[in-house]
């Protein structure tokens, strides 16, 4: 099984684009391909895939239940909450659910036992089938802050395939982090503009400190400046692809349609950058 | 009785800060000792997350009858509302005119949080 993750810094590059298209592409070339929208704050993939969901599973923090029976109000827990998700007061203590990063510090620290850690339901995971392919979608519900244990679960349940293919969020933080790992390969989608490189660098810094191989895929490389091309070529970091832009494709876009549907090049192109990238894991 | 005034510096003649736990200091005052006391909260005010927990928390310490600020997000007033602290919306000025607008009862409070936190 071949796990390629699809990010960018950026937001907006064309990640979801990429990554749709690549699952697509692949399998109507015969593989068995799974798609995981792990983009949970905000899941775009299914809008373009038009998958049939046929299960949900919800997706559950632990954080803590307070007795306040056997609580002396002593102030151990909140002074070890990084979060300031306790606030300990003379006699009553309020939890601050969205705050809670379930580490479990609190519970382990309370010298009266006063402490249950209880499930919260912060997001859902879906799972569905589009055109022979799998799709796994996860959701934080709105007003959560935290993506990973979305992320997390996600990946947990991928489905048996030839290839697996992740959409990353956009940014370098831990939900992309969380997205990312322990994938084979990390496609970077960027675009020739200022903030597309400046993105890009800081993702280039993250996927050599994961160690992650990677390349860069420029989309609309027609439009901007060289500033993207001149920073790969004196990084040493090989361009996959470069993506000119074409009306068509947007226009299907805003209309949620598949770019390789409106040409054969376009899924063609993606076929020959996977088979391109997965002869050199296997040499790996 | 007590206040505590969310200021941007240490001093009466300060002026009162717009914003509660992310004030740079907060000025505890005594009515009746006519005394102050000025409490450095830059550690809460460049917290990441849960700033009005932390420093709102901290202030019980000192028994505040009143907070005085120009906002107050969602967990500090719960904090401050259930420790039974009135939260009043004042911040056009010194410390030390919101002082005396506090002992001249001219304040006005407030029964809900004001702002959304922050990062929301």
């Amino acid at each position: 099984m071949i796990k390629i993750s699809v990010a960018s810094g950026k937001g907006g590059t064309g990640k979801t684009t990429i990554a749709t298209n690549l699952a697509a592409a692949l399998s109507a070339r015969g593989k068995h391909v799974a798609y995981l929208d792990c983009d949970v704050e905000e899941p775009n993939g299914g809008i373009f895939l038009k998958p049939t969901i046929s299960a949900k599973s919800a997706v559950s923090v632990l954080v803590p239940q307070i007795d306040l029976e056997k609580c002396t109000f002593c102030g151990d827990c909140a002074a070890i909450c990084e979060f300031n998700a306790i606030a300990v007061l003379k006699d009553n203590v309020i939890v601050f659910d969205s705050l809670c990063h379930s580490c479990g510090g609190c519970y382990h620290v309370c010298p009266e036992d006063a402490i249950k850690e209880v499930p919260r339901q912060i997001g859902e995971i879906q799972i569905g089938a589009a055109n022979g392919l799998k799709f796994m979608e996860g959701r934080l519900n709105i007003g959560e802050s935290q993506a990973p244990p979305v992320t997390r679960q996600l990946k947990r349940g991928m489905p048996a395939s030839d290839i697996v293919i992740i959409d990353a969020p956009p940014g370098t933080s831990c939900p992309v982090i969380e997205a990312i790992s322990n994938t084979d390969y990390l496609i970077l989608v960027s675009e020739p503009t200022p903030f597309g490189l400046n993105d890009l660098r800081l993702a280039v810094g993250m996927a050599r400190e994961l160690k992650l191989p990677f390349g860069v895929i420029i989309n609309r490389s027609d439009l901007g400046d060289n500033l993207t091309e001149d920073y790969c070529k004196n990084e040493g970091i090989e361009i996959l692809l470069r993506i000119p832009f074409n009306r068509k494709i947007a226009e299907a876009y805003s209309d949620g349609r598949m770019a390789c549907h409106q040409s054969d090049n376009y899924g063609e192109n993606l076929y020959r950058l996977y088979e391109n990238i997965a002869g050199r894991i296997t040499n790996d | 009785m007590i206040l505590a005034i969310s200021s941007q510096g240490p001093t009466l003649e300060s002026m009162v800060d717009p914003r509660f736990a992310r004030a740079p200091y907060f000025i505890i005052y005594d009515t009746e000792k006519e005394e102050f006391e000025a409490i450095n909260n830059s550690e809460n005010a460049n917290a990441m997350h849960g700033a009005g927990v932390q420093a709102s928390q901290e202030l019980m310490s000192h028994k505040p009858d009143i907070a005085i600020s120009g906002n107050f997000g969602p967990r500090a007033f719960q904090v401050l509302n259930s420790s039974g602290v009135r939260t009043a919306l004042w911040a056009e000025g010194k410390v030390s005119e919101a002082i005396e607008l506090a002992k001249s009862n001219q304040l006005e409070f407030t029964q809900n949080a004001n702002v959304r936190g922050h990062w929301q």
